[in-house]
């Protein structure tokens, strides 16, 4: 099989357009999570990580006509051709293909009188996919992962699988999700909105805070796309599993987690010498919980490990690709940021959250995901050493 | 070699096994009511299926008569019998129904349903299979795609059983088309054209 390589990235949240701005931003201890007052959205303030409008209108390109996309396709457009610029891949090219990952799409038009003037097809999550691979010209039809809260993860996961097998040289990997009126109901009728910023695996954790954004990143096998002066970084193993347990709660043991993770381990081919864990973290009681007895169950509770919620929010489909490409600059930068949010440990297994900027040698990095129906999902990127 | 060992389909008020009807309803029945006709005929008492949206019953009633006196996940291992679904609307059926309730009291029992592998997290619940599992959308059905997914799987030894499920739902418009995935001695080969086949013959 063919070693996957991860290329080039972007992270588009409020914090930041490009990945290098995210990360900066997150090395300066600053969170995209921010009081809002938004009656059309909820009927009291809550906290999120909003991107701008002005901000996004500004940056999409003044020949296109905004009208023309949704707000969501635009995010993802300028995400992804922040990914085509940097690492000059032809998006027309038959060997590549695009991976939208996303939970609810264009959701919002619901919430836009007539649809905010799109047809209502754009409701469909191929629809948007479709629409966001021909701006680009892309020859082959998107493929589109939603599957809940580890839809970003799995969506690398099956890219992984796309090129390791041979059918596509590159696959361009992008998870995108909007915080909405739809999402904001949804998880507040749930009670699992932090009336605070989140604060994942702490004793004082009141559940999430929603974030929207997207995160696109390059996955290839061919090296001549890599940057030389960065290390060269593969998918080295990964794998999925289902709790069979509840479908809006997690497994009350971690065990099906952890048995995503040590599959993942084990094709990666590292035992348990992992430099950094990017968990899932939402901050709600049971979800980190869970995680704590998976990584202890691993074996792997002393590990550095850290929750992106705090910086960006729970992106949804978006999480899963834009904590990948976040944990990849922690690799090359051989920077370790913090649990943003997080004091004192509030979880029954021991976890070793990182509380401040740390350098220190990485090479290899676990990503996990967990999500409603149960799902659990592990990847490892391995750089060569 | 990896064969379609056995596939149920329900559409259009029928419920087919391997081809062969096992309910036909009259046209004008409702969803709701036909569904649950097919529950009194699967003859088992699982009270979830009462609190699943359309999308998940109908996802449940072609995993029950598909699996009906097979225990996978005792013959293969929890870990090692693996789902793949796809649709066109994902849950935008349910999605619309949850949103009719944001601006007087938001359900909480209707959102959980608006995201489409809750129905893979259902199944995996009834069957106790704690394997890989993944929800793609397509326009269409893509008898290519699941093939390749499928066989992968199998192939890389990262399942032992694979369920291949196109299950759609849409404002009283809907279809399943379930297909267990096994390696066996002989049987129908799992292959693009006989996969799309049986999907076209269904």
């Amino acid at each position: 099989m063919k070693p996957v390589f991860t290329a080039q990235g972007n992270v588009l949240s409020s914090l930041g357009f490009t990945a290098a701005e995210n990360f900066t931003a997150m090395q300066q201890g600053r969170s995209g999570i921010k009081k809002h007052s938004i009656p059309e959205f909820l009927s009291f303030p809550f906290y999120a990580s909003l991107i701008d409008n002005e901000k996004l209108k500004a940056a999409f390109f003044p020949f296109i006509d905004n009208n023309n996309y949704t707000r969501l396709e635009k995010i993802f457009i300028l995400s992804i051709a922040d990914v085509l610029q940097q690492t000059g891949l032809n998006p027309k090219d038959e060997k590549t293909l695009l991976v939208i990952s996303t939970t609810k799409g264009n959701i919002n038009l619901l919430e836009l009188e007539n649809y905010g003037d799109f047809s209502e097809k754009r409701l469909l999550l191929s629809e948007m996919a479709k629409v966001i691979a021909d701006f680009f010209g892309m020859k082959n039809t998107p493929l589109v992962v939603s599957n809940a809260c580890i839809s970003g993860v799995l969506a690398i996961i099956s890219a992984q699988r796309l090129i390791s097998s041979g059918q596509y040289e590159n696959v361009i990997v992008s998870g995108g999700d909007l915080v909405s009126e739809f999402t904001l109901s949804g998880f507040n009728s749930f009670k699992a909105m932090s009336d605070e910023p989140c604060r994942p695996y702490d004793a004082e954790r009141k559940g999430i805070s929603l974030g929207e954004g997207c995160g696109t990143l390059l996955l290839t096998s061919n090296e001549t796309l890599l940057r030389k002066a960065e290390k060269k970084i593969t998918v080295a193993g990964c794998s999925v599993s289902n709790d069979a347990n509840h479908i809006s709660g997690p497994s009350r043991t971690g065990e099906e987690l952890a048995l995503a993770v040590n599959i993942a381990l084990a094709e990666a081919e590292v035992g348990k010498s992992v430099d950094f864990i990017s968990a899932h973290g939402t901050a709600t009681l049971f979800n980190d919980e869970m995680e704590s007895k998976a990584f202890f169950n691993a074996g792997l509770n002393h590990i550095p490990l850290n929750s992106m919620k705090g910086f960006f929010g729970h992106t949804l489909g978006a999480a899963g690709v834009i904590e990948a490409v976040v944990t990849l600059e922690s690799i090359n930068r051989n920077m370790l940021l913090p649990s943003h949010g997080f004091e004192n440990l509030g979880v029954p297994a021991p976890l070793n959250i990182i509380k401040q900027n740390v350098q220190k040698e990485i090479n290899t990095a676990l990503k996990t995901a967990s999500g409603f129906g149960g799902c659990n999902a592990a990847v490892v990127f391995k750089a060569e050493k | 070699m990896i064969t379609i060992k056995s596939y149920c389909s329900v559409r259009n008020h029928q419920l087919k096994l391997n081809g062969t009807t096992l309910l036909a309803k009259e046209k004008e029945l409702l969803f709701s009511d036909f569904i649950k006709s097919a529950y009194d005929l699967n003859g088992s008492t699982y009270l979830k299926f009462f609190k699943m949206d359309d999308l998940c019953k109908l996802a449940f009633i072609a995993s029950e008569f598909l699996l009906k006196n097979r225990k996978l996940s005792e013959q293969y291992g929890a870990e090692n019998v693996s789902l793949v679904f796809a649709n066109t609307s994902s849950s935008l059926d349910t999605d619309l129904k949850y949103y009719q309730t944001v601006k007087d009291f938001p359900s909480p029992s209707l959102f959980v349903y608006t995201l489409p592998n809750i129905m893979l997290g259902e199944i995996s619940i009834r069957q106790k299979f704690k394997g890989k599992n993944a929800f793609f959308v397509f326009e269409a059905f893509q008898a290519e795609f699941l093939c390749n997914y499928a066989t992968r799987l199998l192939n890389d030894k990262k399942a032992k059983a694979v369920i291949i499920g196109w299950v759609e739902l849409l404002k009283e418009n809907y279809e399943a088309f379930l297909c267990l995935i096994e390696e066996t001695e002989s049987g129908t080969e799992l292959t693009k054209e006989n996969l799309e086949k049986l999907y076209t013959d269904r």
